[in-house]
């Protein structure tokens, strides 16, 4: 944990330059996770219009099966190997639970998704057990630190940030340039037309959740050695993922980066002045009202918004 | 009227099974059957704003826990270091309050169970209604999340506010006592008469709904499920009706937390926790969402196994399973038409009908 940006109660007016750049360091890094999982929301919504409320269990597989893997190879090669794992997880989800059903309701889709979320953490408890487990540090130990502007980070912060930036940045790349991402694209504007053009939709929407599992593992496995992986982590992850999809624009990839930086931020500023915990009520007090006043997110357009069901 | 009748033959089987009860000696099933009453009474309240009414809510384990902490915190914190204040003073003095011994032999002053789960009830129907107006706008997954957050930020505060107990949750809560002698307690004399107690209010409140679900308002709630924009043009006002049914439903889920706090003696967070929100929606799905008797078999049956430990550690799991199972394959409960038509049709009988026709 950030022990500095966690310790107590320190009001803002005594904050020092130094303590100001540590709160932001460790907003961004939580932003950037918080992003990476409401990219995953996105994906999914984007071609199937589900919220996958099993979202965040994706992320705790990521780290709970790189931890176990570790035991048998390197660190590196253990975090591949979870992050297809979950791949293959995922995909598993959408066939066995999704694929076959003919235009089920909203409702439906959502009990669907909240019964798998409770299962995969079923399955997680009965296999790993309630302890708290972590990957080791990347880079270093606990202790060791650089400095920045006069504030002291882990090194693996920056593999945090990094990873996520790059995420961002290759499935851009992909969802531009590659044929199978435009495919992908084409499924999310008009699933209809996509279908008359010859696309298979239906892998589309499988292809989906494998890409949007293997984020999530991918992030699991970097915030390990910050956050700690535990049976349970997912309902949070998830509710926090979908505040920031919502907050910015649900779909938007751009919108949920800046809004996740912009959430991480705000939580990490928060524990000045909110007892630590009430910090997850923080980001449901946000989505609550985002909600209520602009459903269609701080950067969403309403006349888009307005063709969607809220 | 003809629907109220059916409620005799379900007095029956409650008699019933405390005369069977009784005579072998097997007492102890009753105090599961007098929990599950009182989960059912939660469950068939979510049932009519889940099934008839449409409106998801992943959020009344909240309403639960605050109808239950409310009314724990109020009748066992004392209330002596405020005794000089004008309002305790009021309510001293108009009989509401009780005057008390600690085990340690100390003055205590605490709220009577009465005006506690008065105030507890009124809380919950107060809280509905301001987290209703701007939730129920919302559709589909937008409320799923919200109720979900909703039922978050009241587990968050049960366990952080020390005036709940934290994580300890608040245990020593008195009896209740009602009329005639009759109180709500968890001692072992007062089994038969508890299980009579709960089943009574789950009778009273079952009563009440079907009335409801027949009436102009039930028509109306069907119609929101239906379609609510065709229903807003039939003239039934949506969103009154729909914030009516969520605080109706509040109350229901309150008056259970009430009750079963005080027949338990205490109350703990993991009331709160999303897993019982969670469950209560998987038993409304098995039971049938529009369904009231489905809700209820379901919700006792379900409870009772589940309060007896039949499912052992993987409690929560069974209630997963259920969701998907359920909702996969019967979205209309299992016991519905088109479910026992399927299931013919899975065993052959259906199969060698469909080839005579072809």
């Amino acid at each position: 944990m950030f022990d500095v940006g966690r310790s107590s109660f320190i009001f803002l007016t005594k904050m020092t330059s130094e303590l100001f750049v540590q709160y932001l360091l460790a907003g961004i890094t939580y932003g950037s996770i918080y992003a990476i999982v409401a990219i995953g929301f996105n994906i999914i919504y984007n071609t199937t219009g589900i919220i996958n409320f099993a979202q965040g269990e994706f992320v705790m597989f990521g780290g709970m099966i790189a931890i176990t893997l570790l035991q048998f190879m390197p660190l590196p090669l253990a975090i591949i190997l979870a992050v297809i794992l979950t791949m293959i997880i995922g995909a598993g989800i959408e066939i066995c639970f999704i694929r076959w059903l003919k235009a089920p309701s909203v409702l439906r889709l959502v009990i669907i998704t909240i019964g798998i979320s409770i299962l995969s953490r079923e399955v997680a408890v009965h296999v790993w057990g309630e302890s708290i487990r972590s990957l080791p540090y990347f880079v270093g130990n606990e202790i060791t630190s650089i400095s920045i502007l006069g504030a002291r980070i882990s090194p693996q912060v920056l593999w945090v940030v990094a990873a996520s930036g790059l995420m961002f940045i290759c499935l851009g790349i992909f969802f531009k340039t590659t044929s199978v991402g435009r495919e992908m694209r084409a499924c999310a504007s008009n699933r209809k037309a996509a279908t008359l053009c010859g696309i298979n939709t239906e892998n589309m929407v499988t292809l989906s959740f494998v890409l949007s599992a293997g984020m999530g593992a991918l992030a699991g496995c970097m915030m390990s050695p910050i956050t700690y992986s535990q049976y349970d982590m997912g309902t949070g992850l998830a509710i926090k993922g979908f505040t920031v999809a919502i907050l910015g624009g649900l779909g938007s990839s751009g919108g949920a980066v800046a809004a996740g930086l912009l959430l991480g931020v705000i939580e990490a500023f928060s524990v000045s002045v909110v007892p630590l915990a009430f910090q997850d009520a923080i980001a449901i007090a946000i989505l609550l009202i985002i909600l209520f006043i602009r459903p269609q997110g701080l950067f969403g357009s309403k006349e888009a918004s307005a063709l969607k069901e809220f | 009227m003809k629907k109220l009748l059916l409620i005799l033959p379900l007095l029956a089987c409650v008699i019933a099974i405390q005369v069977v009860c009784s005579s072998t000696d097997t007492l102890y099933y009753l105090t599961q059957m007098t929990m599950s009453a009182y989960y059912s009474l939660l469950i068939i309240g979510l049932c009519v704003l889940m099934g008839y009414a449409g409106q998801i809510s992943l959020g009344h384990a909240g309403f639960f826990a605050i109808g239950g902490y409310i009314s724990a915190g109020l009748t066992t914190h004392s209330l002596i270091p405020f005794k000089d204040n004008a309002l305790v003073q009021f309510l001293d003095s108009s009989g509401l309050l009780l005057a008390g011994q600690t085990l340690y032999g100390e003055e205590l002053l605490v709220v009577s169970p009465g005006l506690a789960c008065a105030v507890a009830i009124i809380a919950a129907a107060v809280i509905a209604v301001f987290i209703g107006i701007p939730v129920l706008k919302l559709k589909g997954h937008y409320l799923a999340m919200a109720t979900l957050g909703f039922g978050i930020i009241i587990y968050r505060v049960v366990l952080a506010v020390e005036y709940f107990g934290e994580a300890d949750g608040i245990s020593e809560v008195p009896a209740f006592p009602l009329f005639a002698g009759l109180s709500v307690s968890g001692s072992f004399g007062d089994r038969v008469s508890n299980y009579y107690i709960a089943w009574g209010i789950l009778l009273l409140g079952l009563i009440l709904l079907l009335n409801l679900i027949d009436s102009r308002v039930g028509r109306g709630l069907r119609g929101i499920h239906g379609s609510e924009e065709a229903a807003d043009a039939m003239g039934v006002h949506t969103a009154r009706f729909k914030l009516q049914t969520f605080v109706l439903s509040a109350v229901f889920a309150a008056v259970a937390g009430v009750f079963l706090t005080h027949y338990n003696g205490g109350i703990g967070p993991s009331e709160a926790g999303v897993m019982k929100s969670v469950r209560y929606v998987a038993i409304v799905a098995v039971g049938g969402m529009a369904n009231l008797w489905g809700a209820l078999l379901m919700g006792v049956v379900l409870n009772f196994l589940s309060l007896r430990g039949v499912f052992g550690s993987y409690d929560d799991a069974v209630f997963g399973l259920i969701l998907i199972v359920i909702m996969l394959f019967a979205p209309n409960g299992i016991l519905s038409i088109s479910f026992r038509h399927r299931l013919m049709q899975l065993f052959g009988k259906g199969k060698q009908k469909r080839d005579g026709e072809a």
